[in-house]
């Protein structure tokens, strides 16, 4: 053990209130961070996984035809500017083999799925509901949605076996009484069918579970007398954080509106980023607190112990020895408070998973949801040495400014 | 201001010379209350030789001592130790030097009371970095054996009396065998057994080592016992 961190050891543990005070401070500090990182993010990321599980990474959807005027300059030049006259709002994606076959070539796309939709009637032998049918190939929506993993009854498999077979949401099947194997009548303007009920999903997610019914793509073209195209292109990503650009990419090369979930979802991922700032400012004023109690320990070790500094000076330590003790006595407070932090942050993050929380309608929980992230302990840990060490540098650079002869003479300021 | 890497390093024609100041002037406070406190001092110490620097408080006795041991700056004159100019160096040259070839003892002992005894001599020496820490422990406990106190090394400063402090101040001072052993009013705290007592060891110590020793003394039976007495007055030796 080096002479500094010794003299640090012995000083601190002198004081074992002021420590246990800071001690005390920082765990809180580090803890906090630890729970409010792990409690914010928990729900944002389920949301997002929730979303990224039902509406994909991105959706290729509608375009404004392109209305290009050609013009020559003088020298042979030709060049083409967009005119607003003219433009074409078209809805839907035209060819959609084309565009899933062109969007599959990039490396980041793991999955694609053409959907037709169309508004409906779903009729019951109870009640009738206003719902949408969502026309889809199986095998491609299985790769760009967790809609195996939403199934609650019955099987999915028959989607792509029999025409008749349909998947509706949970909130929808409730309504309307509707149990697996139970038929009932989809209603467009054109004509209305009969269905029975192959499997019941459920994403957490109100909104869709109580208007969607899945049908295989080639009944819902029949259904919906959509000889030709898809309402959009839904897209799933290796990573969909890159979403944003893939989809500024994709709109140019394609010359369609593509949507980034990010885009798509930006309410809610709003609502998220106000409460994770919201609880920063919380932790930030704790590891404050951390930071001050520090500073509050050391500026009283320091007036306490300043004929011990002369002393230590008068023997030949350094000014940049007596500012290391101080520092030292900081890290050691660090260390420990850090590590009992951490558990007690995981302690507690445990804790709360456990705490029982029924949320249905953004997505589905029962339980409070919390995610266990080793930077949130980074984080914390690097928050807390900043704070602490920025409040410890003021009464280590006092003490290492002592004048040992003037401490002695008995005139220290 | 001369800085540390000009230091020069001036003859020492008597390799006994310890330490040398001379010319030494210094001013305490500020604006109307700065005191002219030394005026123009000169002094010299060799090494196995006791001096004893006497005079009436205010004095400025332990002003001296200070500057000789380079813990405070004169705001003229020259200070050498061992033949190196080291008045007016950087803070780094003369923090060094004080580790080196300088030992104090003050009055109030000023032991570190959360260590023990072995601990608190052990402090220079672990600073200085020269012995490995096993030979650190040896030397540490030989010294308190030296100073009568071989039985208590693991107490605590606050388990130790006024006088047994005091013991383990005069050890810590020999710990890094200083050429220059500075004193101030070292028994003025003591009773009159303990002031002989630990004065007989500094000087024993010290003779036996070939230090050299300065204390401040309000004492005159200590200061009959030194081998050199210097009487100041006012700012200067009379």
């Amino acid at each position: 053990m080096s002479p500094n961190l010794r003299i640090a050891f012995r000083f601190l543990t002198a004081k074992k209130r002021a420590m246990l005070m800071s001690l005390s401070c920082t765990v809180l500090g580090v803890g906090l961070f630890i729970v409010t990182q792990a409690t914010t993010s928990g729900f944002e990321q389920f949301f997002i996984r929730t979303i990224l599980g039902t509406d994909g990474a991105m959706r290729i959807e509608d375009r404004m035809q392109d209305t290009m005027r050609s013009m020559a300059a003088s020298g042979g030049s030709q060049f083409q500017v967009r005119q607003k006259e003219g433009v074409k709002y078209i809805e839907g994606v035209e060819q959609p083999a084309a565009i899933a076959d062109a969007v599959e070539r990039y490396a980041d796309v793991r999955g694609v799925s053409a959907v037709l939709r169309g508004n409906v009637q779903v009729k019951s032998s109870f009640k009738t509901e206003d719902a949408q049918v969502f026309g889809i190939s199986l095998e491609d929506h299985l790769r760009v949605s967790d809609l195996a993993d939403q199934i609650v009854s019955g099987s999915l498999q028959q989607l792509g076996e029999s025409p008749s077979a349909a998947v509706v949401g949970r909130v929808l099947a409730d309504r309307l009484q509707l149990s697996t194997g139970d038929s009932f009548v989809i209603s467009t303007r054109a004509e209305s069918r009969r269905y029975h009920v192959a499997a019941i999903y459920e994403t957490g997610v109100r909104d869709i579970d109580k208007v969607r019914v899945y049908v295989s793509f080639s009944e819902a073209r029949s259904l919906l007398h959509k000889p030709a195209g898809a309402t959009f292109i839904q897209i799933n990503l290796v990573d969909p954080n890159r979403a944003p650009a893939l989809a500024e990419q994709m709109e140019s090369a394609l010359g369609y509106k593509v949507t980034p979930w990010q885009d798509r979802e930006k309410t809610w991922l709003a609502v998220f980023r106000a409460l994770r700032i919201s609880s920063a400012i919380t932790v930030t004023v704790f590891t404050l607190i951390a930071g001050l109690a520090m500073f509050n320990t050391l500026a009283m070790i320091v007036l306490e112990k300043t004929k011990d500094i002369a002393i230590l000076r008068s023997m030949g330590y350094e000014r940049r020895d007596v500012t290391q003790i101080f520092l030292w006595q900081a890290g050691i407070v660090l260390a420990i408070g850090s590590a009992i932090g951490a558990l007690l942050g995981a302690a507690v993050t445990w804790a709360v998973s456990q705490v029982p929380l029924p949320i249905n309608g953004i997505f589905k929980t029962e339980h409070f949801i919390v995610t266990w992230e080793p930077q949130h302990y980074a984080y914390a840990v690097i928050t807390a040495i900043t704070m602490v060490m920025i409040a410890s540098l003021v009464p280590a650079r006092r003490a290492a400014r002592l004048e040992p002869g003037d401490v002695i003479r008995g005139t220290a300021q | 201001m001369t800085p540390a890497s000009s230091a020069s390093v001036l003859s020492n024609a008597d390799g006994d010379l310890a330490l040398r100041c001379s010319g030494l002037h210094r001013f305490l406070g500020r604006d109307e209350g700065r005191v002219h406190v030394l005026k123009g001092v000169s002094f010299e110490a060799r090494r196995g030789q006791v001096y004893a620097i006497v005079g009436p408080s205010g004095c400025g006795k332990s002003t001296l001592l200070y500057l000789l041991g380079l813990l405070d700056q004169p705001d003229e004159g020259t200070i050498e130790i061992k033949g190196t100019v080291m008045s007016n160096t950087d803070d780094l040259a003369r923090t060094a030097a004080r580790g080196e070839h300088i030992g104090f003892v003050f009055q109030f002992h000023f032991l570190m009371l959360e260590f023990t005894a072995l601990e608190n001599v052990m402090m220079p020496m672990r600073k200085l970095g020269r012995l490995s820490p096993l030979a650190m422990q040896e030397r540490a406990q030989s010294l308190l054996e030296s100073v009568g106190l071989g039985n208590k090394t693991h107490r605590l400063g606050t388990h130790l009396s006024g006088g047994e402090q005091q013991r383990v101040a005069v050890a810590r001072a020999l710990a890094n065998d200083p050429a220059i052993l500075l004193a101030d009013e070292p028994t003025g705290n003591l009773d009159v057994k303990n002031s002989s007592l630990v004065f007989d060891l500094l000087t024993r110590l010290a003779k036996e080592r070939g230090q050299a020793v300065v204390l401040v003394t309000h004492n005159p039976d200590i200061a009959q016992r030194c081998d050199h007495t210097r009487p100041m007055r006012d700012g200067v030796f009379v």
